[in-house]
Order: structure tokens, then sequence, then C-alpha cells
């Protein structure tokens, strides 16, 4: 693939760190604020899009070090096991279980599950967008 | 209020159904994303428009109080909406592709 | 909590996402494949057996209640459907190891075949109108792609018109649902049904709302007249595709028109009633009709999926006892028969080197006797010849249409019957009778190709030898959904 602007190419190693960062920040808030695995995954991708549109999808693959399809498979399982969680403590399918940890404050099986959300929301968008790309 | 969000609503399908009528594939596309709109902002106005009064529960309260805009129609759209976007954008990668083989995109190429 | 509601949906996705983290294609994706459908089967049929012996099921999952959480509901209907899909999913995936079966390119085949029979499962198993809207999507987002996998001209002008027709369908589908939340401000569907029947609304209100759900679930099901698109599209795909989807999704289709016109819409009986009756005679009609005129083995088989519908159709509209009944034990019938014969129809294909047309294959009833053997089964069985499936519920169908005075109907459901067997006579004469073609050579028919249609075979048989308790099922079905307190006490009551 040919050669991005320079100005493009500084723009999306400085900036794809940031938006992922940025977009941890949205995830951990989430719950209580706004923000959340979805809104943070969009986040992400999207800093991983940036990246893509620059360096094109097979850069991309190799900065993020793993297949984004797996990445779907990943997050889904990590939230379906944040629903089996409440199930195994004999309440329903994805009843939430909340404890209190000392210094990090309230952690509870919905934070999995939102990491579930947030990691298949990466995965979806950036796949989507390398099927157009490759196509 | 309704009135108004009614004649928008009936405005959105209009041009859908025209737009679905159309010959070419990308009008179809067209259509059919202001089909799922004008779906979306029907369930919007379903249960009747607020205004001003978002469904925040209020301090010390354990429920909404009555005259306050109905929440669940907005978490539906926001499913309906990512289900959609989802879909369109397979149906425009579809429709690309569907380009590339036939190199042209008037509804007569579906005949087989 | 009880495990046998959420296991249904848990099975297919978790196996789907292992396929998607170790790997999409290759041996070992296909036996995670065969594990996680033998795993859903199983839990379709414990689901079965626990609904049958202790009745309606109902969970919150996240222990919300209902009305406000979203519900799974298993009733005998819903419970019944799970465990066919399971099995459908384990013939057609064993079917579907003959690579040619399944598009050579097995690039997330595996696993996008699970998250379909995910979706279908879903979709039987919602108590909430949203929620299965949602199911709805799922199965057609997995089912686009599966259809659009293949990059030859066909596959993808079929792809288009399936795809539009569904994304016009879930739009009419989603307004259906805004304008009923409007109405009755719940999507709880048994929470709809008690809030309807103590409404002072006018019937004709509501059941204008719920034309808009017959339109939808009318393109799905592939009634008259919205069923134009399904014999455009369902040939081109690989066969396994063709095949898992001539199972179950008209099924779900015609699944929910039964669950909403039975609980929800049957405040104004008489009109539905006769509209519907309208519908099924002339999807019958017309699906046999069709199938006479076509010559490729696929196209034959897609119209014959339509004039089934309209069987099933007529068994909701008449809405006694003995039609619900029937409507059902069809459907059942109907998945079992209609999958055999694409899974025959690919065997048939496989000896003529992949000629689908009649007029290209012949001799098989000379080179391949068994297979010959194989086709009756289940065509006979379609046709309604004791002592197979069809027959019986065929009869039940009929029975209903006589008991109320339907002659028209029964009528027409006769003669459709024989319209069927003479387009399986003609598959028949082309495929088996008529001299081989110059260019046959005998083959063996592989395992997987031929285990599947065999065991669906004699399924077949076996529901027709063993009608009297799968009768007495659809009857204790029947009274279920006619009298949805029961259901509406499972979803409420809160267990």
């Amino acid at each position: 693939m040919k050669k991005p602007s320079l100005l493009l190419e500084m723009a999306a190693r400085r900036q794809t760190p940031v938006l992922l960062i940025v977009s941890l920040w949205v995830l951990f808030r989430g719950h209580n604020h706004p923000g959340g695995g979805f809104i943070g995954g969009l986040l992400a991708a999207g800093g991983l899009g940036f990246y893509s549109l620059t360096y094109g999808p097979k850069a991309t693959r190799r900065y993020m070090r793993i297949d984004p399809i797996r990445l779907i498979g990943i997050g889904c399982l990590t939230a379906l096991g944040a629903g089996l969680m409440g199930w195994l403590g004999g309440l329903p399918f994805l009843t939430g279980i909340w404890t209190d940890l000392p210094l990090i404050g309230k952690v509870g099986t919905p934070l999995l599950f939102d990491i579930g959300v947030y990691l298949t929301v990466i995965g979806a968008a950036v796949s989507m967008l390398h099927a157009f790309e490759e196509a | 209020m309704e009135p108004f969000w009614a004649v928008i609503v009936g405005v959105l399908f209009a041009a859908a159904v025209y737009m679905l009528l159309r010959r070419h594939l990308a009008k179809l596309a067209i259509g059919l994303i202001l089909l799922s709109n004008a779906a979306n902002l029907l369930i919007l106005s379903a249960p009747g428009l607020v205004r001003g009064r978002p469904d925040f529960v209020p301090e010390g309260a354990q429920v909404l109080g009555p005259g306050h805009a109905d929440p669940l129609p907005q978490a539906l759209i926001l499913t309906a909406i990512v289900i959609g976007f989802g879909v369109l954008a397979f149906f425009l990668a579809l429709m690309r592709r569907v380009f590339l083989e036939v190199s042209d995109l008037d509804v007569e190429m579906l005949k087989e | 909590m009880n495990p046998h509601l959420v296991l249904p949906l848990i099975i297919p996705l978790a196996t789907a996402m292992i396929l998607f983290v170790t790997g999409r294609r290759g041996n070992r994706a296909a036996v995670i494949g065969l594990i996680g459908f033998a795993g859903l089967f199983g839990a379709g049929v414990s689901l079965l057996i626990r609904v049958a012996s202790s009745g309606i099921m109902a969970t919150g999952p996240g222990n919300w209640s209902a009305p406000y959480g979203i519900t799974l509901v298993a009733d005998n209907l819903s419970a019944l459907m799970v465990a066919i899909t399971g099995l459908m999913g384990l013939m057609v995936f064993i079917y579907s190891l003959y690579g040619e079966m399944r598009g050579n390119d097995d690039g997330g085949f595996y696993a996008l075949f699970h998250v379909l029979l995910m979706g279908v499962c879903g979709a039987f198993l919602a108590g909430d109108i949203f929620n299965l809207y949602v199911w709805f999507e799922v199965m057609l987002i997995a089912s686009f792609v599966l259809l659009a996998r293949g990059r030859s001209r066909l596959e993808m002008i079929a792809s288009v018109k399936y795809v539009v027709m569904n994304l016009v369908s879930s739009g009419i589908f989603l307004i259906g649902i805004g304008l009923l939340y409007a109405k009755v401000g719940s999507l709880n569907m048994a929470d709809i049904a008690v809030k309807l029947s103590e409404s002072e609304a006018d019937a004709r209100l509501v059941l204008s709302t719920g034309m808009l759900f017959l339109v939808a679930f009318g393109i799905k099901a592939a009634v008259f007249p919205l069923y134009f698109w399904l014999p455009s599209s369902y040939h081109a795909p690989p066969l396994a595709v063709s095949a898992i989807f001539s199972a179950l999704l008209t099924k779900v289709g015609v699944y929910s028109l039964i669950r909403t016109f039975t609980l929800i819409f049957n405040q104004d009986q008489a009109f539905s009633s006769r509209l519907l009756l309208v519908i099924a005679g002339l999807t019958m009609v017309m699906g046999g009709l069709g199938a006479i005129a076509q010559t490729d083995i696929r196209r034959i088989l897609s119209f014959h999926i339509i004039s089934q519908i309209g069987y099933m159709i007529m068994g909701l509209a008449l809405m006694t006892p003995l039609g619900i009944a029937g409507a059902m034990l069809h459907m059942v019938h109907n998945i079992i028969v209609k999958t055999n014969l694409f899974l025959i129809s690919g065997i048939i294909a496989h000896h003529g080197r992949g000629a689908y047309r009649i007029e290209q294959l012949g001799g098989l009833y000379r080179h391949k006797p068994l297979l010959a053997l194989l086709f009756l089964v289940p065509a006979f069985s379609l046709a309604g010849f004791p002592p197979l499936s069809g027959f019986f519920t065929k009869y039940l169908l009929i029975q209903a249409g006589l008991e109320t005075r339907s002659w028209l109907i029964s009528g027409i459901a006769l003669a459709v019957a024989m319209l069927t067997l003479v387009s399986m006579t003609k598959i028949w004469n082309h495929a088996f009778w008529k001299r081989a073609p110059e260019t046959f050579e005998p083959m063996k028919t592989p395992v997987r190709l031929w285990l599947p249609a065999a065991t669906l075979a004699s399924l077949s048989v076996s529901i027709g030898l063993a009608a009297e308790p799968i009768f007495e099922f659809g009857r204790q079905t029947a009274g279920q959904l006619l009298e949805p307190e029961g259901y509406i006490e499972a979803v409420l009551g809160g267990r």
C-alpha cells in the first residue's frame, strides 16, 4: 500500500494510543456514569480505524497483536462467563453479583460483562472496517 | 407535539416506500435506511412525548415520578438502531460486491 | 432458576464463540461444532421432557421478574420446536461435514450455523415481543451471511432479494411493536394479553396492529402473496444452507403467527380467522401450482415449503383445538420431511455431478435402489400417504376443517396433496426411472450424506406409527395455546 501522508502518519501514531486509553477510561466509568463497554469499544475501534486508514488492515492487526474476529469470540465468551457467574451462585442467568474490594471499591460481574462487550465491539467494528478495506 | 411528530414519521414512511420502489439498488438502500429510521421515530413517539422531563430518578427517590419521559422506548430504539446499522452496513457491502460482479445496480439484473 | 430455558441459547453461542477463538475451519472446528450441536439437541430434548412433565416454564434472566425484565418462556410448542431445531441442527451439520454441501470455502460456516440456530431457539423461547424481534435479527443476520458467502452471480442476486424482503419485514415488525407499545404500554406478551383483555379498546384498533404483525411474519413465513422471495433465493446457496433455511426460518414465522394470534390478537377471531383461511388456501394452491411448473429439484422443494406453510396457516385459522394441534404437528412433520427431501436432493445431485435440473438426471433407481427407497419415504410423507407422518397431520387438519364445516379449505387441502404427489412423481420419473445420462458413473454415497437422511426418514415413519401419543401431546399443546391462562400464569405468576 502506498505511503501515507506524513501528517496522517504522525496523527495516527499519536492519536490511536490516546483514544485507546480514553476508551478504557470510558469503559471503567460506565455503570453509574455515562460510558460503558459499548461506547468505550466504539471509541477504541475509532482509534484503531484511524490507524488502519493510515497504515492498512495488515499493520493494524499487527498493532492489535490479535485477529479482530478472535477478539469477538473472546469478548462474547467473557460476557457469557459473567452471566454464568450469577448462575453458579444459584441466581438466574445474568444476575449481577457485587463485592466490595479494598482500595478499588465495588466490583461485580456487570463490569466483566461490560469488558466483554467492549472487546466484542472492538472486534466487530474493526473486522467490519477491514472487510470493507480488503474487499 | 405528537401531531407534528406523526406528520414527520408519515413523510419518512412515504419517502421510504417511494425509494423502495425505485429501480436502482442504491436508492433501495436509502429506502431501507429511511424505513428503519421512520420506525425508530415511531417507537420514540409511541408512549407520548414529554418535554424537558428526562427519565432520571430524582435524588432520594426509588422510582420515577409520574409525568416523566418513558425510558423504555429509548432503550428499544437504541437496540433497533444498532441492529439496523449493522444490517444496513451488511447490505451496502453486499451491494458493493454485486456491483463488482455484475457492474450494474439496476434491479433488472435481479431477473435470472 | 432453571437451566433448561437458558441452555439452548448458551450452548450455540458458546460454541460459535469458541470457534471464533480457536479457528473457524478445519477438522477441529468441525468436531467442536458437532459437540455443540449434540449439546443443543440434548438441551432441547431435556427441555421438552421437563415441559411435558411439569408444565409451562418461565424465567427472567438477570433476576428481573416479568413484566419488567425480559422473559424466556417454554410451553409445549416452544419446547417441541427447540428440540426439533436441535435435531435439525445436528443432522444438517453432519451432512454439511461433506465439503461440497456447505460450499467448499468453509470460513465461518460452522460458527455462523451455530449463531443461526441460537437465533431460532431464542425466537422460540422469547416471552417478550421486542426480544422476539431481536432474536429474529440474530437469525436473519446469520442467514444473510450464510447466503451471501458464495461468490457466484446466482447467490448474490438471491441474497439481494432475500435481504431486502427481510429488512422490509423487520421494519414492519418494528412498527407493529411501536404501535402495540403505544396502545398497551408493555412488551411482555403475557402482560400484553392481560392488559388487552382488560382494556376497553376497540378490538378493530388492536387488530389493525395485528395486521402489521401478520404482514411482518407473513413475509418471513412466506404466505400468499408475500412468498415470492423464497423460491428465488432458497435454491442458490450450498445445499446444507438451503436445507437448514427451509427447515427452520419459515417455521419461525409460522410459530410467531401462532403465538401472537392465539395470545395477543384474539379479540376478533371471526375476522382474523376468515382472513387467515383465505391466505391459507391461496398459499397452498400457489405453492402447489408453482412446484409443478419448476424443473429444478430445489425450486420444486422450495415451492412445496410454501404450499405446506398454507396447511399450517389453515390449522391456525380454524382456531379449534384439533386445528391448532394439526398445525403444530404439521409444522414438526414438515420440518423433518422437508429437510430430509433437501438432503436427499443433495445426494441426488451428488450422483448427478452437481446437476439439480431434473432433465439432466436419471437412472438412479437402477443404480441406487436404496437411495430410491430413501427418497420415496419423505416424498410420500409430504404428499400424505399412510402410515407416514404426513398422512396423520394432514388427516388432523382436514378433519378439523370438516368439523368446522369449512368445506372449501378442506377440499383445497386435499387437492393440493394431489398436486404435491404430481410434482414428487415428476422428480421420481426423471431422477430415478428415466435412463441414466451417458455421463453417469455409479459411485458410493458417503456416510455423512446418507446417515442424516436415513435418520430423518425413519423419524418420519415412526411419527406416523406413534401417532397416538404424539396426537395427545398436540392436543395438550392446543389447549395451552387456546386457553392462554396457563401461559400468563407461568410468566406473570413468577417462579
